[in-house]
């Protein structure tokens, strides 16, 4: 394998790290959005949530990238394939992200909430510097494990025609035929973006597992 | 026996007054029929057996819970009329909970700040000025830049107090702030409590520390089932209780210590 087909695999790792950038960023955002009203206690947001939370866990990934690829073409919205694509990874991400940390704010004690009422703290003050501080302490190693998980999810995005990381991988393959050193070589740029997360996040859990022992 | 006829003179609007006040969880009636009234630099010990809706009570003051029926007025503000009064009352009224419930991912001075700046839009400078301030009367100014965890049960719960002291409350509210400690770390909470009690703070107490309420209580109330049974000067209530259930309960409480 020649210097420009490595190249090549490089600018695939940089749409990998780009789409897995944009839908971590706009997936947290839309999902801390999400998280809030899950929490709100105003039933309408709650029950909406909810039902946007079950709709992008009970689905594949493959599938909302196709609906919303597809789909958007349909309606006559004709988008760039990593537009496309990155929209279906903020929507995925914001469901998984907004239950992920729905459950970390539920998880922070009532007491916390009930002291910062007493206090006369409005509710923008009590979440962002009460509840969601220590919210984000306690998701940290879910979050960590999920962006993992939307790393590795990006290789779907090859499916709509996105020449990310995997997909450059069997291009490449295609044209030299040495699949085991190409898929070798992509094998071992995921794991070198995904090991040490995962190594990070196992290392947080550990932490905060002796704290609050 | 209504409340106005334990106000002091008409010419005095009390500081906290509860009238016909019931609340229900569910199905489950909590408070029925609750009349009080707090003058201003009135303490009062509220006791009771476990359930009787002790902290029930005091949480419908500063509407960490709601009630259903009658009316809760303090400094002459009706809790619930509109929003703003919830705030405006909580700006008031000072809660200190069993359980500290400071928080973990602050200083002990950042919790002293935070609400001040926030709620009361005081400066940085100000707000850690008054919480030093502060802070050296529980006697604790010195772990100012430590965080809760570092710290004993007794020490955190004078933070606590602190925390609320910041807000400049016209009224403390106490549940039962020294069951969560260990006994040598009692003393320490109430003497601050002594002490609070002592210049004038307006303060309600639920607490089984007899002691406490002989030596600061103007009125200690009896609670049950969530009624009012019995209130009367500690003198009175401790030597020569009127109703049986209170009897009992003394009996029960004064054999504990
Ligand atoms: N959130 C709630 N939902 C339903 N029932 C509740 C709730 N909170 C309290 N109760 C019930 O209301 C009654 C009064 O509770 P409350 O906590 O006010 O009692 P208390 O006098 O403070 O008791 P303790 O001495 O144990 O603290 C109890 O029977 C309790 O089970
Ligand atoms: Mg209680």
């Amino acid at each position: 394998m020649g210097l420009n087909e490595f190249i090549f695999l490089l600018v695939g790792l940089k749409w990998t790290v780009f789409l897995s950038a944009i839908g971590f960023a706009c997936g947290g955002i839309t999902g801390l959005g999400v998280a809030l009203a899950r929490t709100s206690g105003i039933p309408v947001l709650e029950r909406v949530t909810a039902g946007y939370i079950a709709l992008f866990q009970g689905t594949p990934l493959l599938m909302q990238l196709f609906v919303v690829y597809y789909g958007l073409a349909l309606m006559g919205l004709r988008l760039d394939a990593w537009v496309a694509v990155a929209i279906g990874f903020t929507l995925h991400a914001s469901a998984y992200l907004g239950e992920i940390w729905r459950g970390a704010i539920e998880a922070v004690p009532r007491g916390q909430t009930e002291a910062a009422k007493a206090l006369s703290l409005k509710y923008v003050s009590r979440m962002k510097d009460v509840i969601l501080p220590q919210a984000l302490r306690i998701s940290l190693p879910a979050t960590i494990g999920f962006l993992v998980q939307l790393i590795k999810g990006t290789s779907l995005a090859a499916i709509v025609g996105f020449t990310e990381l995997a997909r450059a991988g069997s291009i490449v393959s295609n044209q030299i035929f040495e699949p085991l050193t190409v898929f070798g070589i992509v094998g071992a740029l995921y794991f070198a973006m995904c090991w040490p997360l995962s190594l990070y996040g196992a290392h947080l859990e550990s932490r905060f597992a002796a704290a609050t022992r | 026996m209504t409340s106005l006829e334990h106000a002091s003179p008409a010419t005095e609007t009390p500081m906290i007054v509860m009238e016909h006040v019931d609340k229900w969880y569910g199905e489950f009636k909590a408070l029925t029929d609750i009349n009080l009234a707090v003058r201003a630099g009135e303490k009062i010990v509220l006791c009771g057996p476990s359930g009787s809706g002790k902290s029930t009570l005091i949480r419908c003051i500063n509407h960490l819970e709601i009630y259903q029926k009658g009316a809760i007025r303090v400094e002459g503000i009706t809790l619930g009329s509109d929003p703003g009064t919830i705030d405006a009352v909580r700006r008031e009224v000072g809660m200190v909970f069993q359980n500290f419930n400071l928080f973990p991912h602050l200083t002990v001075l950042e919790n002293c700040t935070l609400a001040p700046m926030r709620s009361l839009r005081m400066s940085k400078a100000k707000a850690e000025a008054t919480a030093r301030r502060l802070l050296d009367r529980v006697k604790i100014l010195e772990q100012a830049e430590k965080y809760p965890a570092q710290l004993s049960g007794g020490q955190q719960q004078r933070v606590a107090i602190a925390r609320a002291l910041c807000m400049g409350p016209k009224v403390m509210l106490f549940d039962e702030p020294t069951s969560a400690l260990d006994p040598e770390m009692v003393k320490e909470v109430l003497d601050t409590m002594v002490a609070l009690a002592e210049e004038g703070m307006t303060m309600i107490c639920v607490t089984h520390e007899m002691g406490f309420a002989r030596q600061v209580a103007d009125r200690v109330i009896f609670m049950a089932s969530g009624e009012i049974v019995e209130e009367a000067p500690p003198e009175v209530f401790f030597s020569n209780p009127s109703h049986e259930r209170t009897k009992k309960f003394l009996g029960e409480i004064l054999h504990r210590h």
